[in-house]
């Protein structure tokens, strides 16, 4: 292997930098009529799966309050778990190390797979990868990435970005992935089966012998974790497919990169995640597969096992006292389902591996207020708290949106890599367009909004004091809508004169 | 010990890091120890009251749910159940760890593979089908849990063929819920817990079985005791 780039030109560089602020992005979206009517069907599917799911239990309400409180636990003494869990890894013979950011987590990255003379890794899906970007450095260093999730397959032979969490290739339908699949696997190993039709089967089939051939044969994989116990230094692979346990268990050697927040204190916690998260995610009693290790194991799994801790924006997201709670999120993916605002506008406007609604709150937090992009997120919403009822580790996702909403524009006090900073308020008009932008695009979409209000009627009564002070501080000095109390739409009706709804996106924008 | 491998990952961005933690938690009071924050656990150990026979019923209900083929039978009649769902795949080369009992394919006329660190990967995909025990199963979620116990073998036996059989011993091995069956696994052994057949919902969302892991998963449920066959 000589080349340093993908076949194609490479999935591994395609990259976030520079996308639009939401409003732009999403109208962008939305005009894409294939785009939406995929969202739509899926996320329904998945909507209503879900609810039937944790209707099972009786105790989902305990379950969940359990589930944030150990979080909550783990994040004020976040500290002490790390040590533990670094202790007790290197007890079992793993390798810990600890990257500041993006950058030194690929360097880290880069030079373990250097020192195995191995040139292909095998991947399995792992948001806080495409975070960093891994996938560009190690291409860079001429080490090649082959993702092994089927939809993270089709986003990468498709060189594309994902667009949901659990479901990276939900922009895309059958017939598209049969064309990506005839068209490209050639040119990432071996072909798609002559005649491959569009039938899921098929292409799952089709997917099964492109792989095969790179588990069987490469020696590196490259993994995150869904939870990570400290008092035991045991990983947590939680899927569906059996790639993971692929890479998990053939590969010499496994490096893990895993963000700092996915500690949990204990083994016992583990009982409260595994009940909350397949019933979120796929909403499922259990996925097939889940995969515990500590360590590593004579004769059974890889050899060496390395484990890159994350911080890259989480401890300044922790300083945030109202914001901290969105790293308590175990990445289910139920609020992108229930979201009007994603439903309509799809993963990719959020500008990040991170979409819908949690990605509103942990993308400007992660990178801080940094451009447009970010500071538009936090308007990515219409506060309907459908997120809040369906997040099981109960993030009030529409409180910390506000929050932000109120550093955007008053500016204030926040952590830059570890560093105390003040910010300076948005410019008063710059602030004020984008919102008025992505007014003007939820406006275009009542239906979108109704069923955000119907939802919010019905919560604000669990929650009367969604909106305190930050909330009223925005609308007082800005003359702008006090939300929830007065819907968006109202508020635009009443101040705009007309029925909301009825203004072209070309008007609002 | 941290790796330290030069200025990289090592002891300087651990400290760095650590004490961006400090510094971000400066309003959780001194004197709070981890555990003094509260975690209240008053959810359910087990959903419903069940008799162990309506554990074995709700256990064989949802792996089936998920796809998985369920049979139930004694320790006498388990040698001919597997003999015939062997033969009725046309199952040639078999895979089995190095502890399973001896007589549990004593009927079948198959090759006989057995788990050993000489195995390629490669060799395990020349298999038909793996035959494992287990260490326990939870009825509530239709799953099987494997510890890589001498009757189990290495993980990747139970993962490469297309054709696992999986024998759950009704009498010791069925537990009802999530937190009972933790209560009982070491943490300390690689555990693969297994709910139905690999499978996939990328796809528009359709779940489709059968991706990377064995596409077809079939579990035995075995009255009495056979360990000693
Ligand atoms: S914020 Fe909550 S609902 Fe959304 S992905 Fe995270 S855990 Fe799931």
């Amino acid at each position: 292997m000589s080349g340093a780039v993908s076949p194609t030109g490479g999935s591994a560089h395609a990259t976030y930098l520079g996308m639009p602020a939401f409003p732009r992005a999403a109208a962008v979206s939305t005009r894409d009529s294939g785009l939406r009517a995929n969202l739509r069907r899926a996320t329904h599917t998945i909507r209503a799966k879900r609810a039937a799911a944790v209707a099972e239990l009786d105790d989902w309400e305990r379950l969940r309050a359990a589930g944030a409180a150990i979080k909550d636990r783990t994040l004020r003494h976040l500290d002490h778990y790390l040590v533990r869990l670094e202790e007790n890894v290197t007890r079992a013979g793993g390798t810990v190390h600890w990257a500041a950011d993006a950058a030194e987590a690929n360097r880290i990255v880069t030079e373990l797979v250097r020192a195995t003379g191995e040139r292909e890794v095998v991947k399995v899906k792992s948001m806080v990868t495409q975070e960093i970007g891994l996938n560009a450095a190690l291409s860079e260093a001429g080490i090649r990435a082959y993702e092994t999730d089927l939809a993270e397959l089709i986003v990468q032979l498709g060189d594309d970005l994902p667009s949901h969490i659990l479901v990276p290739a939900i922009h895309r339908n059958r017939g598209e992935i049969r064309d990506i699949f005839r068209d490209r696997m050639a040119q990432w190993g071996r072909p798609a089966p002559e005649g491959l039709t569009d039938r899921p089967a098929d292409l799952a089939e089709a997917a099964r012998l492109h792989l095969r051939e790179k588990f069987l044969s490469i020696n590196v994989a490259i993994s995150g974790a869904n939870f990570m116990v400290a008092e035991t230094g045991t990983l947590v692979v939680v899927e569906s497919e059996g790639n993971g346990r692929m890479c998990l268990t053939l590969p010499e050697t496994l490096i893990s990169v895993v963000g700092i927040e996915k500690t949990v204190p204990t083994w016992q916690d583990l009982e409260v995640f595994l009940q909350l998260l397949p019933r979120s995610s796929t909403a499922e009693r259990m996925n097939p597969y889940t995969s515990m290790w500590t360590g590593t194991t004579a004769e059974d799994g890889p050899r060496a096992f390395h484990l890159v801790l994350l911080d890259n924006g989480r401890t300044d997201t922790l300083a945030d006292r109202t914001g901290r709670q969105a790293l308590r999120c175990i990445r289910c993916s139920a609020c992108l389902n229930v979201c009007p605002v994603y439903e309509r506008a799809g993963g990719h406007a959020y500008g990040s591996p991170y979409p819908g609604p949690i990605g509103a709150i942990l993308t400007p937090q992660l990178r801080g207020l940094t451009s447009a992009l970010e500071e538009s997120l936090p308007f990515a919403s219409s506060l309907c708290g459908a997120c809040y009822e369906v997040c099981p580790v109960a993030i009030d996702i529409p409180e910390v949106l506000v929050h932000l909403r109120e550093r955007v524009v008053e500016g204030g006090e926040v952590t830059v890599r570890g560093t105390r900073t003040v910010i300076k308020p948005a410019k008063r008009h710059a602030a004020e367009r984008a919102l008025m932008r992505t007014a003007g695009w939820v406006l275009d979409h009542p239906a979108a909004l109704r069923h955000g209000q119907r939802l919010a009627a019905r919560t604000r009564r669990f929650h009367p004091r969604r909106l305190p002070g930050p909330g009223r501080a925005w609308t007082d000095t800005r003359e702008l809508p006090r939300m929830p109390a007065e819907s968006f739409r109202d508020w635009w009706a009443r101040t705009r004169g007309g029925p909301a709804g009825t203004r072209s996106r070309e008007q609002a924008s | 010990m941290s790796a330290a491998s030069g200025d990289v990952g090592g002891d300087a961005s651990r400290e760095r890091i650590l004490g961006r933690i400090r510094r971000a938690l400066a309003d959780v009071p001194r004197y709070e120890r981890p555990r003094d924050h509260p975690v209240v656990r008053d959810y359910l150990r087990a959903h419903g009251e069940r008799t162990p026979a309506e554990s074995v019923d709700l256990l064989a209900e949802n792996l089936a749910d998920y796809r998985a083929v369920v049979h139930r039978t004694d320790t006498a009649g388990l040698p001919p159940l597997l003999g015939r769902l062997l033969a009725s795949r046309g199952a040639r080369r078999v895979v089995v760890p190095t502890g399973l009992p001896g007589g549990w394919l004593a009927g079948a006329r198959v090759d006989l593979v057995t788990d050993s660190v000489a195995l390629t990967p490669r060799e395990l995909d020349g298999a038909d089908s793996v035959v494992t025990g287990c260490a326990l199963a939870i009825a509530e979620t239709g799953t099987v849990v494997l510890d890589s116990g001498p009757d189990q073998g290495r993980r990747r036996i139970s993962l490469v063929p297309d054709h696992h059989l999986c024998v759950v011993r009704i009498a010791d091995q069925i537990v009802d819920s999530v937190p009972q069956a933790l209560e009982r696994l070491a943490p300390g052994r690689p555990l693969t817990w297994i709910s139905g057949p690999s499978a996939t919902s990328d796809i528009e969302l359709d779940r489709v079985e059968g991706v990377h892991g064995p596409r077809t998963l079939e579990v035995i449920l075995v009255d009495g005791d056979p360990r000693s066959m």
